[in-house]
């Protein structure tokens, strides 16, 4: 009796409510979508109409609504404790054994059955984001400092590499290091001006320096090729063995006799990106233990009392930049290598927002975290291929929803670096975020 | 000097669509303190409603001339503010109270969908059109270049002061107004006193997206063609003269909008139209390094 008498009231406001929000969405969709501005045969625009659409889409935003709005009511009603709530603790506990999986799975990548070339390009694209995202990290997880324009580094060790090779003839070895090292000192160059500055204008900022960055290689033609890239970039060797398809002496595939095959390379590249990866994973793991990275979670936290406390505030921030830019490069270079050709489309805005989106839907500061969230995003980016222009839509719906969903991120407890006694998993919610 | 002259009001009809979108960044940071960054989609969301009841009522032949133009201005207006509301109904009022990054993400996710939908329902390709208001008066004579001010810039000028002045006036003299500004303050203490904070956000948000709308149809009509991309440049070089004014400051957007407008134009007419860009990045970053309180903004003092 009491149940029925709660639940046709339930189904009252939910239906009420879906038809509010199909009005809403009627007066949203009735001109973007209903009137389409086609180019006609003279040039000039002309309207397309396409009703049909703006219902169908009415009749998707009533059915979500409603529903949406049924299962609120259903959990108010039970008043159970959310879902995310229930399986933190097993989570946080199954934390220490997904990870291995995931690192032995990372590993055999390449020797599992039904792994073709395009599986291992794809898991190279997604190691990229996964270093990306680490490289990040350090920055805006355990630093606490927003940078929206990461991309430039990526671009910095890119171009790096591409002109080093081009115009010196400098090897990929010899590069990389190069590449990480100029990421690293235009890490310091922008993180100077920036010292005093603070959260949102410190996003800004870094927002106009990617850009800037962008604009120049864009505009300077004559070193950069400017919108036309830079092709023909040298490909890695193994120890001075090539990756030629034809084989041929000093190929890879002579030496060790094996049968002249693409893939060799692409397996190369995916270990070596694997590498710098866990490199980056190591170096953050081990700075977390460190004075250092202890210097950089308690800026975090609270700046003044940091400073009030003799961190030399300056190094710490800097450091911070100098690394996380370090890394940037790194993978830079590597993406310039793998792909063989650049160009400055490749490091628009939308690519730091994508890692920085890694970050924080990861879980700022977890390194499992933002693994996995590379692998979500990425991974579900690519699996969205046939979706073609809707993809993008997809991806920032997603994002939104995630945010909603979860705003710490997947993993969104802390275990601390150093504890008196025991050390206990913390939820992400008692951890600041990069106020300073 | 006939030169300059020129490139003064070019710079100044720019501006004012700038400081247009800036007041939308400027509000929305001083309530909520976060930045929008859809804010420069709804815009192009704006041009967008205005191109297409623009082609609406020009094909009809309902209307033509200065009704056409109010009419369009209207429409695009009450729909914009549509989205606005949308935008901050579904991905920052959940948000409201959570951790600072979270409504950022938020918005840049919003910032996709909103680009990647026009694009999926207005194609990819530029949308031309042809000038709709045409005719100006030569102001000066210098040798053979003639200083032109054009009809469409003194609409610009003169509907953005029309707009101003009553947006002034709504955030001053009314009671939503003092609401607002309430909640602009201490927007714990306002809802204590009995404002209904979250409908004062919402309504910051139409606003923001009504004046918003003003600049996309001046952006459009003024330049003749838009697409789905405008928004991000224009949004940031907005959000630009909304920092360079002083940040929560609504004269002060005004003002960095027009800053901002006059720097690029000399910069452009003096120095190289493909660096424009990178000349209103540096400022934003000189501004925010050596006076990140802005030109009217308050210095903010932190309590420990």
């Amino acid at each position: 009796m009491s149940l029925a008498r709660t639940r046709r009231p339930a189904l009252g406001v939910a239906l009420r409510d879906a038809g509010l929000a199909a009005l809403i969405a009627a007066g949203l969709f009735l001109p973007m979508v209903g009137l389409r501005t086609d180019v006609g045969p003279t040039g000039a625009l002309f309207l397309r109409t396409r009703w049909t659409d703006v219902l169908l889409l009415m009749l998707v935003v009533f059915a979500g609504r409603f529903l949406v709005r049924l299962w609120q009511e259903w959990k108010t009603e039970r008043r159970a404790p959310g879902f995310s709530q229930r399986i933190a603790g097993p989570l946080s506990r199954s934390g220490r054994f997904v990870a291995p999986v995931f690192l032995l799975l990372a590993v055999l990548l390449p020797v599992l059955p039904g792994v073709g070339r395009y599986e291992l390009d794809l898991g190279i694209l997604v190691l990229t984001y996964v270093m990306l995202g680490w490289g990040l990290n350090i920055v805006v997880g355990l630093a606490g400092l927003l940078d929206l324009g990461y991309v430039a580094f990526y671009a910095v060790g890119a171009y790096s590499y591409a002109l080093l090779a081009q115009y010196f003839g400098l090897s990929f070895w010899i590069c990389l290091p190069l590449a990480g090292l100029l990421a690293a000192f235009w890490g310091i160059l922008l993180g100077f001006p920036v010292l005093r500055l603070r959260g949102d204008y410190l996003a800004i900022v870094t927002l106009g320096f990617g850009e800037i960055i962008r604009l120049v290689l864009l505009n300077w033609v004559t070193l950069t090729g400017g919108p036309n890239g830079i092709s023909g970039i040298a490909r890695p060797t193994f120890f001075g063995l090539t990756f030629t398809v034809g084989g041929g002496p000093g190929s890879f595939a002579e030496f060790f006799g094996l049968e002249p095959s693409p893939t060799h390379r692409v397996v190369f590249l995916y270990y070596l990106i694997l590498a710098l990866a866990l490199l980056t994973n190591w170096v953050t793991l081990r700075l977390r233990r460190q004075p250092l990275g202890r210097a950089w979670e308690a800026m975090r936290e609270d700046e003044i009392a940091c400073r009030s406390l003799g961190i030399n505030i300056t190094t710490t921030k800097l450091t911070a930049f100098a690394l996380g830019a370090m890394f940037g490069g790194f993978a830079g270079a590597f993406f310039a290598t793998r792909q063989a050709f650049i160009s400055p489309e490749s490091f628009t805005f939308i690519e730091s927002a994508i890692i920085l989106a890694i970050v924080v839907l990861g879980g700022l500061g977890s390194q499992l975290g933002v693994a996995v969230a590379a692998l979500v995003l990425i991974g579900g980016f690519e699996v969205f291929r046939d979706l073609q222009e809707w993809r993008m839509l997809v991806f920032g719906g997603a994002m939104v929803l995630i945010m909603i969903w979860k705003p710490r991120g997947l993993v969104g407890s802390r275990t601390p670096t150093v504890a008196l006694g025991e050390k206990r998993a913390i939820s992400a919610s008692m951890v600041a975020e990069g106020r300073g | 000097m006939a030169y300059a002259l020129q490139q003064l009001i070019n710079g100044v009809s720019l501006g004012m669509i700038y400081g247009l979108i800036a007041i939308g960044y400027t509000m929305v940071y001083g309530i909520i303190g976060m930045i929008n960054f859809a804010h420069g989609d709804i815009f192009m969301i704006g041009a967008f409603l205005s191109l297409i009841g623009l082609l609406l009522i020009t094909s009809g032949g309902l209307l033509d001339g200065p009704g056409a133009i109010v009419l369009v201005l209207a429409l695009s207006m009450a729909f914009t503010a549509l989205y606005g509301w949308t935008v901050e109904r579904l991905a920052y009022r959940p948000l409201r109270g959570s951790f600072r990054l979270a409504p950022l993400i938020s918005a840049i996710g919003m910032s996709i969908v909103l680009q990647n939908y026009v694009q999926v329902s207005q194609g990819a390709r530029v949308k031309p059109i042809e000038p709709v208001v045409q005719g100006g008066f030569t102001i000066m004579q210098e040798g053979t270049f003639a200083v032109q001010l054009s009809t469409m810039q003194i609409l610009i000028i003169l509907t953005t002061l029309v707009i101003l002045a009553i947006f002034t006036w709504l955030v001053t003299r009314t009671r939503l107004g003092r609401a607002m500004r309430a909640c602009e303050q201490d927007r714990k203490m306002a809802s204590l006193l009995g404002i209904d904070t979250d409908r004062t956000i919402s309504i910051t948000f139409v606003i923001g997206a009504a004046l918003a709308a003003v600049a996309g149809t001046m952006y459009l009509l003024r330049y003749g063609v838009i697409d789905f991309y405008i928004g991000f440049l224009v949004g940031v070089k907005a959000f630009t003269a909304a920092v360079l004014g002083g940040i929560g400051s609504l004269p002060g957007a005004v003002l960095g909008g027009l800053l901002i407008g006059l720097i690029e134009t000399f910069w452009s007419a003096y120095f190289s139209v493909q660096y424009k860009d990178v000349a209103a990045f540096s400022i934003l970053i000189l501004t925010l390094v050596f006076m990140p309180t802005g030109l009217l903004g308050r210095a903010e003092v932190e309590k420990v």
